[in-house]
This record gives C-alpha cells, structure tokens and sequence, in this order.
C-alpha cells in the first residue's frame, strides 16, 4: 500500500495534475499544429516526387532517388541541429518550429515517395498501355488509372509512416519548440515534480493511440482482401 | 557562399574533431548493438504472445505494443531518464537509453513479425504437427523461418529506423555520435563537426537503404 502510495504521489500527484494540465494543453495544441502541417506537406511533396519519377526523365530521376535516399538515412535530429544551430551564422534565421516543420516534412516526403513509388510499380504495364491505347494520354492515364490504384496500395504503409513522424514533433523539444514534451520537462523542472511528465504521456497516448488503431484496421484489410 | 563552405565543410575542423567523432561513432555502433539484439529478441516474445491462443496472455502484448507504438521513443526516454529518479531509481544515461529502446523496438519488430507470422499459410504449421512435431519444434524449425524470409525487408527497413533512433541518446548527454558532434559545436561554434556526423550516418546506413529498395521493387515485380 506505501508503495502503491507513492507511486501516485510522484507521478499523478493532484495539485500538479491541476496546476500543470493547460501548460500540457498548450502544447498539444502546438503538437497538433505542427503535425498535421507535416503530413499535408509531406504527403504532397512525396506524392509529387513520386508522379514526377512516372515520367521516366532520367535527369530529374537521379534527384528524386538521391533526396528520397539521403532523407530516408539521415536521422532527423541530426538535420534539425544542423538547420538550427548551423544556418544563422550563415545569415539564415529559421525559428524552431520552422525548422522542425522543414525537416519532418521533407523526411516524410522522403518516405511518402518511395511508398507511392511502390504502389505505382506494382500496377500492372497493360493498366498503362490499356489507358493509353483509349486515348487518356500519359498524364490522363497517370491521374485516373494509377493514381486512384497506388493510393489504395500506399495507405497502409503511408499511415505507419505517418505516425512515426508526427511522433518525431516531440524532438521539438531539443531546440526550444513549446510543444508537449517541452512544455512537461519545463513543468517538471519548475515543480521538481514527475506528474508533468505523466501528463505529457497520457496527451501523446490520447493523440497518437487511434493513429496506432487505424494503422492496424488498415492493414489487417488489406492483408483480408489479398487472402 | 565562403561563409556557408566555412560553416557547414570546414575540413580543418572536420579533420580536428575527427577522434571525438570517431569515439562517439563507437558508442553508437555499441549501442546499436545492444538495442538491436534486445529489440529482436523482445519483438519476437511479444509477437508471439500477440498471436497466442491464451487470452490472458495476448492482451497484454497487445496494449505493450499500442502503448509503445503510441508513445513518441524521445517522451520515453525523458520519462525514464528523468521520471524514474523521483520514484527514488537512480538510473545511468546508458541503461535508460537501452531501457527506452528496448520498450520501443519490442513493440515495431513485434508488428514486423507478427505479419512474418500471419503469412506462413496455416497448412504448414498443420503439416509439421502432423509429422510429430511439438508445437514448439514446428514454429521453431518451419514457420519461423519461413515468416523472417517474408519479412526480411521490414525487418532491414525497422532496423534502419533503430541505428536512426540512437541520435536520441544525445537528448540525455550519452556520449554517441551526435552527441559527440554537438559538443563539438559548441567548441568550435562552427555547424561542421554536425556535417560530419551526418556523412557518417550516410555512408553507415545509405547501402541499407538501397538494398530496402532492391528489395522492395523484387516484392513489387
């Protein structure tokens, strides 16, 4: 029962739930923002990236290949140190949030496009050549035969990807961006008290646990509709 | 343009921090060792308890694997590091890292291996029973197998993601590359040394993340 006691004591203490919860709060407001930033662009640039490379042009192949790998190698804390510590002596100020928003979405573009890429080669060549053959056109066939297609092949995937990025906002808090886990850890030091940092969890397990449900509906579908 | 060379590819800084990197690239490539054997290890136990038969059993793998999936690796990390010493556990940056790791791998290899698992047609497990195989002998010596070959690039592909996750580490000043890098910095005030620490991530993990996609177009064909 002490033990018990304790526990609570340290980490849902009930005068720190209250006095720290809207600090949370405001940063998964900050969260949310920069996250669903990330994903319409991440997933826009990728799908771009990934249409592009259907054209076949060997010239802008080599370019989309080279970003998608290298975006897909390097760890983002890596280029979010370089872009925030290394630019402004360069005369480029970026504030953190840009600088989490820059590179989260382009690793997520990254990805996004060998995901599309994917789905694109595994449409079958007679889908192109049918769509051509009625006069579609390249570009006609591209939007109305493979797109619709490779999305369907690309969203389980795509939602996987998806949420390990959107996590990756919690790295915000390394260089000074107020979202959740910067807003707990500063609790946390003020309070000297470990609640906070529960608060920050029980927020990401509320945002991020329906993410991990659709993940899983999607692809327990998907592995249905092949059996 | 001088300024940026002189900022981001100062070779003479790069060649002066190089042994600190070199130091620090170690710690990564020990660390990476350990959470990558501990992660494979746990994600296989957690997966299978995932698709045991005994309720009692799969439901708590399966909440492991939703929380930790849910829970950003960084949040993790700074709740052990610095969470756990008010519950009066005193704990070293490289056991909270490995602790941390270890929670979050378990649960992404255990997705990986739990659809390996699901892939093996159900007749094979029925045929190697049939043979007088124990139930442990046919997962062991014909599902398993067969289930790591199905998702072999997953697996490679998680991976990557792991070696990628030990940059966190340096959030609580356990000395790896990055956090090597960083210091270096700071010395120097010059963003080189974070260059070559970026270099070094590329040429360790730029031929896995091809052979990912070898692998990928092969599935795709």
């Amino acid at each position: 029962m002490e033990g018990l006691h304790r526990f609570l004591a340290t980490f849902f203490d009930p005068a720190m739930i209250e006095a720290h919860t809207l600090a949370v709060l405001a940063g998964v407001w900050i969260t949310l923002e920069i996250g669903l930033a990330v994903i319409v662009a991440g997933i826009g640039l990728g799908l771009l990236l990934a249409c592009l490379r259907t054209y076949g042009r060997r010239f802008f192949n080599f370019f989309i290949v080279c970003f998608a790998d290298i975006f897909r190698a390097l760890p983002p804390l890596v280029l979010i140190l370089i872009l925030y510590f290394g630019l402004p002596s360069a005369g480029i100020l970026l504030s953190g949030p840009m600088v989490l928003f820059l590179v989260l979405s382009l690793t997520l573009a990254a990805f996004a496009e060998e995901i599309f890429w994917a789905g694109f080669s595994a449409i079958d060549k007679g889908q192109w050549e049918a769509g051509i053959a009625t006069g579609l056109g390249f570009t006609g066939t591209l939007f109305h035969v493979a797109l619709p297609q490779a999305l369907r092949l690309a969203t389980p995937p795509l939602v996987n990807r998806v949420l390990a990025i959107t996590k990756m906002t919690a790295l915000g808090s390394v260089i000074g961006v107020e979202e959740v886990l910067s807003a707990a850890t500063t609790a946390q030091s003020f309070s000297g008290s470990a609640t906070p940092l529960s608060l920050a969890a029980i927020a990401y397990l509320i945002i991020f646990l329906p993410v991990v449900f659709l993940a899983r509906f999607l692809e327990t579908r998907q592995r249905w509709g092949r059996a | 343009m001088q300024t940026l060379l002189d900022q981001f590819f100062n070779i003479s800084i790069m060649i002066k921090t190089m042994p600190l990197m070199l130091k620090g690239l170690v710690m990564t490539l020990k660390l990476c060792a350990a959470v990558i054997l501990l992660g494979l290890a746990g994600g296989l136990l957690v997966a299978l308890g995932n698709l045991s038969p005994r309720k009692w059993l799969r439901l708590p793998c399966i909440v492991f694997t939703d929380i930790f999936r849910a829970l950003p690796p960084l949040v993790l990390l700074i709740f052990i590091y610095s969470g756990l010493p008010f519950a009066g556990v005193e704990i070293s940056p490289f056991t909270a890292v490995v602790l941390a790791f270890f929670l979050n791998n378990s649960s992404y290899y255990a997705e990986v291996y739990r659809a390996g698992i699901l892939s093996v047609p159900k007749g094979q497990l029925e045929a190697a029973r049939s043979t007088g195989l124990s139930k442990a002998q046919a997962l062991v010596h014909v599902v398993l197998p067969q289930a790591v070959r199905n998702v072999l690039p997953d697996l490679l592909s998680n991976t990557i993601e792991v070696v990628k996750l030990t940059s966190l580490a340096s959030a609580v000043s356990f000395a790896e590359l990055l956090y090597s890098a960083n210091m270096a910095r700071s010395v120097t005030y010059n963003a080189s040394p974070l260059v070559l620490a970026a270099l070094i991530y590329l040429v360790l993990l730029w031929p896995l993340v091809r052979l990912v996609s070898r692998f990928q177009r092969r599935l795709a064909a």
